[in-house]
């Protein structure tokens, strides 16, 4: 695109973009300094080197409890959403069912609804049921509300698909049991790997639902949550920094396992004669 | 092509979990602010109190009005960073613009907490950016105004919807058809000409799908408002909050949640009409 547009020399733009992007960067990048300041947060410049949070924070208990529920519950949910989400994207795009236009609508409402609304929502269901809160009430506010990400993209996966694979499939004599698990759901490999990755970072890191769901048991967000209110320590800017990076290192990944799979598309598509 | 058993089997579960963990609580909501509490209990009582207190009690529009003008304040400064970068990198970012569009979504994937955290030690009173500014001497004592204010919230805020404001924006410019703007310029239209009258007016479904974004999220925010808004940075979702907390009303607080609910469904509704009539065929 660049060779044939005229891509003119913009100066000024150009340093807005930069302005915009140490706005986006900035405070991450502050983060990440204060969490090795001995002095605290706070105070420039930073002066005194140190890993003490870092070690402070790996002895620390609940942070490590709380982490653990975190896993359980994102692994939890990926499971639950993307089976949901799953089957959800196969019936919105083969099946035809009275209420359909409104399944869509209600599937992807969690989605756009500020999760204040669906976390209350859920409250209410889990008082009305008698259920008491816990992590497994999180698990499952966490896996409902999340199967709108699910459906999305896997719907768009079967969207791109080539239909003629699964017919030819069910002509030669295979099942649709068989068709779907050597054809379709190898098909959108990549589409559930990308959804369930971004499943589980936004339930690692979800609060306006949790806030209303949790129980006795901190999840991450919630700990870290619960120890601003009694004040900061660098401590929070170590775990910060922490999740970070793994955030940073499943997009990574993630789009590792992505150019192999677009590779191995165009590979096929050269030996495809 | 797919027999019927297998629509079924594919539609049924979806369909009843949806219907038992997102419609019956949604549903629910919805019934308890038509009820009441007495004495410290809930009620079964069908009525319209809760909408009438709401409307007669000039306090929950005066938040709902502070609220609209921090989530609009928010989609404003969103939308004045997000679309010159989206721009930007569409249309002058050259061999660099793989790079650059990773840059911005990183920080979409990096926890919501951490990036309001970081905004309470810049912010503080005695935070980073108010030690900075005494150690260029360019104040003397700490500057108090910067936490704790609806200010230091649509600053957060606008922080956290920038990225989110800049996909579709960037998803619509670039597919606007690269010889349409090249016609424009070879028929003699200046930069400025061409960017108003070709490409602004291209990329306006996608500017207006970002603007949704950003003000529906931050019209039922709680947390930014708790983090670093103080007392005068309370917003509506802050009210639901405590009214399902301590001050123990829920039907009333269902009832305002209702409203958001309206609010957001509305403006959804509109959105997508207005997005339907100027999108490019």
């Amino acid at each position: 695109m660049t060779a044939t547009s005229p891509t003119r020399r913009a100066p000024l733009l150009t340093l807005y973009a930069a302005c915009v992007f140490a706005f986006v960067y900035l405070p991450i990048i502050v983060l990440i300094l204060y969490s090795f300041n001995r002095d605290g947060v706070g105070g420039f410049p930073p002066r005194h080197f140190t890993f003490d949070w870092y070690r402070q924070l790996f002895a620390d208990g609940p942070i490590w409890d709380s982490v653990l529920n975190s896993l359980f519950v994102a692994a939890g949910s990926v499971v639950l959403s993307l089976t949901l989400g799953l089957l959800a994207a196969l019936a919105l795009d083969r099946a035809d069912f009275p209420g359909k236009a409104l399944f869509r609508r209600l599937v992807l409402l969690p989605l756009i609804l500020p999760g204040i609304i669906t976390g209350l929502s859920l409250l209410m269901f889990a008082v009305f049921a008698h259920v008491q809160l816990s992590l497994f009430t999180v698990f499952l506010g966490h896996g409902t509300a999340l199967i709108s990400v699910a459906t999305t993209e896997l719907f768009a996966g079967l969207q791109k698909m080539d239909r003629a694979q699964e017919e030819a499939s069910l002509d030669l004599g295979a099942t649709p049991w068989q068709t779907f698990w050597r054809v379709t759901l190898p098909n959108l490999k990549l589409s559930m790997i990308a959804a369930g990755l971004l499943i589980f970072t936004l339930s690692m890191d979800e609060i306006a639902v949790t806030f209303f769901l949790i129980g006795r048991d901190n999840t991450l967000p919630l700990e870290i949550w619960g120890r601003l209110r009694r004040g900061i320590t660098p401590e929070i800017n170590a775990v910060s920094t922490l999740i970070f990076a793994v955030s940073v290192a499943l997009i990574i990944i993630w789009y590792r396992v992505r150019t192999r799979g677009l590779g191995a598309e165009a590979q096929e598509l050269i030996e495809t004669p | 092509m797919f027999s019927r058993a297998y629509k079924t089997l594919v539609s049924l579960p979806p369909l009843l979990w949806v219907g038992l963990f997102l419609l019956l609580p949604y549903a629910l909501m919805f019934a308890h602010s038509f009820w009441a509490v007495k004495d410290g209990l809930l009620v079964h009582q069908w009525n319209l109190d809760n909408y009438h207190t709401l409307f007669a009690k000039p306090v929950y529009i005066e938040v709902l009005l502070r609220t609209m003008r921090i989530a609009a304040s928010v989609t404003f400064c969103s939308l004045l960073l997000g679309y010159p970068l989206a721009y930007y990198l569409s249309f002058h970012s050259g061999g660099r613009k793989e790079l650059l569009y990773q840059l911005v979504v990183v920080p979409l994937w990096v926890s919501y907490l951490v990036r309001g955290y970081a905004w309470k030690t810049i912010l503080g009173s005695e935070g980073v950016l108010n030690s900075f500014l005494q150690y260029l001497h360019l104040t003397h004592e700490p500057v108090s105004f910067l936490l704790y204010s609806p200010f230091a919230v649509v600053l957060m805020l606008t922080h956290i919807y920038t990225p989110f404001v800049f996909l579709p924006i960037y998803a619509a410019l670039e597919h606007i058809p690269r010889p349409l703007v090249e016609a424009s310029q070879d028929l003699g239209a200046s930069s400025t000409q061409t960017f108003l009258r070709v490409i602004l007016p291209l990329s306006l479904p996608g500017l207006i799908a970002g603007a949704t974004f950003a003000f529906v999220l931050s019209l039922g925010d709680f947390l930014a408002p708790l983090l670093v808004g103080g007392a005068s940075g309370t917003m509506i979702a802050n009210v639901v909050q405590s009214l399902f907390g301590a001050a123990y009303d829920w039907p009333l607080g269902a009832a305002i949640s209702v409203c958001i609910l309206f609010v957001v469904i509305s403006l959804l509704f509109l959105t997508e009409r207005l997005e339907k009539r100027w999108s490019f065929k």
